[in-house]
């Protein structure tokens, strides 16, 4: 049977549509379910007690410090090593094998399983370096981690800023790193932020290389070589060792939401980038 | 006031550009130095081909966690390849501009769910129907199948997405021209000239399968056996790392950092074609 040209476009339009249907449904059903279940267990108080019996009861007062610094040292590291690399590959050098290396090491980097960096923090900055299971292990891993999404993510920013803006200022007598920093970096920024807000998210719902390099304990850390648990780590706990679905929901609501903000300032920043150069 | 001159700026960004490398390197020398003098002593093919891993009495053969992710990853394959491929095609080819607007950042968020979450999902409300309507433990190698399938599905999507975009208008509009309906022009000629991107997004999704950890240890099972059937338990590469590094010592320890080099050569290599795939994609244009 041959099926003529017009109904096989009709019923292949009708199965992509079903596909693309699929894979929303699916979306909205994660996060409603999630929020669904967890929305009322959230509270003010949830948020800022500490977890009672290991977390079967309390809040998660001590996961949300957790789930603040290990991010905010990993950006710390990983946000000026990443800039200053794609001002590099995009200002500073032509297309050489080293260029070719160093995105070919970056794709690498991204492709890497969280899994390898928890192997990999755990014997290099828990035991080599002697940190022990930390928040600066921690953090350092993740650095690691989003190092990857950062530069690539500014490369493309910074390589969307058009070339006659660096002209003009050449033209009027800057050096390069002038026209780099005073031109070239602020037209970027909101690319650059994209970035930035991506590798939050992917750092706040990191749990395998977290849990082997900042440990799981429960206490307000009162330095940076103290463990400290994210809030992944504590819903993974809760969830796998079954010690409560309920206090579990509610912090996989907590994540969820904190995500969902995210992602959302990285896409309002990025549109607001895109509506500019238009 | 100026502290370094340009060579000065230039010989700094130069120096942190190889951060990327350095990291790369160190991973590689770390992992490989830990792992790689245990599996030669433990013999390559004693390591890869038995299957008993029972680390108390020091045997760890891993072939059934190789079996179970190639398994997993197949499966979940299956599942998102197809789904995600269609779903590219369809908001790029047939979807109006606006609705593409809106479903793709909504698809792009599916990444950033952090894969606890996803696992979690696969124990409450996946686990059960497959229990019900399949039987078996219902936590199996078919949960970790749907709920990997399901999380590639971003990967694939938008990587396919950027490569059938990058097809020039004038390929659509030549095919069209010469009295081709959509679908003929979007399979015979778009596809054909988005392909290794759409490789490349495959391979990608692949690499993310195989790597992910914590959403596989809570939806397969973790039993260490080699699947017959798809409603086995199964224990993946990554699973059999993360579910004993809290307490190995010694010899365990390393034949689980040896397990992280099989994990770590696999991506690698996927890696690698999957960025060759798309570099072919850049000179087409």
């Amino acid at each position: 049977m041959i099926i003529s040209p017009k109904n096989m476009q009709r019923g292949v339009v009708s199965i992509l549509t079903a596909a693309t249907a699929i894979t929303v449904l699916i979306l909205i059903f994660i996060i409603f379910f999630i929020l669904e279940k967890g929305l009322p267990v959230l509270s003010l108080n949830f948020l800022t007690t500490n977890p009672q019996d290991m977390g079967k009861s309390g809040g998660i007062f001590p996961t949300i410090i957790g789930t603040i610094l290990l991010p905010a040292i990993a950006l710390l590291i990983a946000i000026p090593l990443g800039i200053f690399t794609s001002v590099y590959l995009c200002e500073y050098t032509k297309e050489t094998i080293i260029t070719k290396i160093i995105r070919f090491a970056t794709d690498c980097l991204a492709g890497i399983p969280s899994i390898i960096f928890g192997l990999f923090g755990y014997i290099f900055f828990v035991n080599t370096l002697e940190m022990g299971w930390s928040i600066l292990s921690g953090g350092l891993t993740l650095a690691v981690m989003v190092l990857p999404t950062i530069i690539r993510t500014s490369e493309e920013a910074i390589r969307s800023v058009p070339q006659i803006y660096r002209q003009v200022s050449f033209s009027l007598g800057a050096s390069r790193w002038q026209t780099v920093k005073k031109v070239v970096l602020p037209n970027a920024l909101p690319g650059i932020v994209t970035g930035v807000m991506l590798s939050i998210g992917r750092s706040i719902g990191e749990t395998a290389a977290v849990i082997f390099t900042a440990g799981s304990s429960l206490r307000i850390p009162t330095s940076l070589f103290d463990s400290v648990r994210t809030m992944s780590v504590h819903f993974y706990i809760l969830a796998r060792e079954g010690l409560s679905n309920q206090n579990a929901y509610g912090t996989a609501a907590a994540l969820i939401i904190a995500v969902l903000i995210i992602n959302i300032l990285a896409y309002w920043t990025m549109h607001r980038f895109i509506a500019k150069r238009n | 006031m100026r502290i370094f001159g340009e060579n000065g700026v230039r010989r700094i960004l130069m120096l942190t550009a190889f951060s990327a490398i350095s990291a790369l390197l160190l991973i590689a020398l770390f992992i490989l130095n830990e792992g790689l003098p245990f599996i030669f002593r433990y013999g390559v093919s004693n390591f890869l081909f038995t299957s008993e891993w029972i680390p108390a009495k020091g045997l760890f053969g891993i072939f059934p966690m190789i079996m179970s992710s190639i398994w997993v990853t197949l499966g979940a394959m299956m599942i998102g390849a197809p789904l995600g491929v269609a779903g590219a095609i369809f908001l790029t080819e047939y979807a109006p501009p606006a609705v593409m607007k809106i479903i793709k950042p909504t698809i792009e968020l599916l990444a950033s769910i952090p894969s606890v979450v996803y696992g979690f999902i696969g124990v409450m409300v996946l686990a059960p129907i497959i229990r019900e309507y399949f039987g078996g433990p219902g936590l199996s190698l078919l949960a970790g199948c749907i709920i990997l399938g399901i999380m590639i599905l971003p990967t694939v999507i938008s990587i396919s997405i950027d490569s059938i975009l990058a097809v020039p208008r004038s390929y659509r509009e030549g095919s069209l021209a010469l009295g081709a309906t959509t679908w003929q022009t979007t399979h015979m000629v778009t596809l054909k000239a988005a392909r290794s991107g759409i490789v490349a997004s495959i391979v990608l999704g692949l690499g993310r399968a195989i790597g992910e950890t914590m959403a596989v240890i809570m939806v397969a099972g973790n039993s260490v056996n080699i699947p017959s059937s798809a409603l086995d338990s199964v224990r993946t590469l990554t699973a059999n790392i993360a579910l004993e590094m809290s307490y190995a010592t010694g010899m365990h320890r390393q034949a689980l950092f040896a397990t992280g080099v099989v994990l770590f050569i696999v991506i690698i290599i996927l890696n690698s074609i999957a960025s060759t795939a798309i570099r072919k994609r850049k000179t087409y244009k």
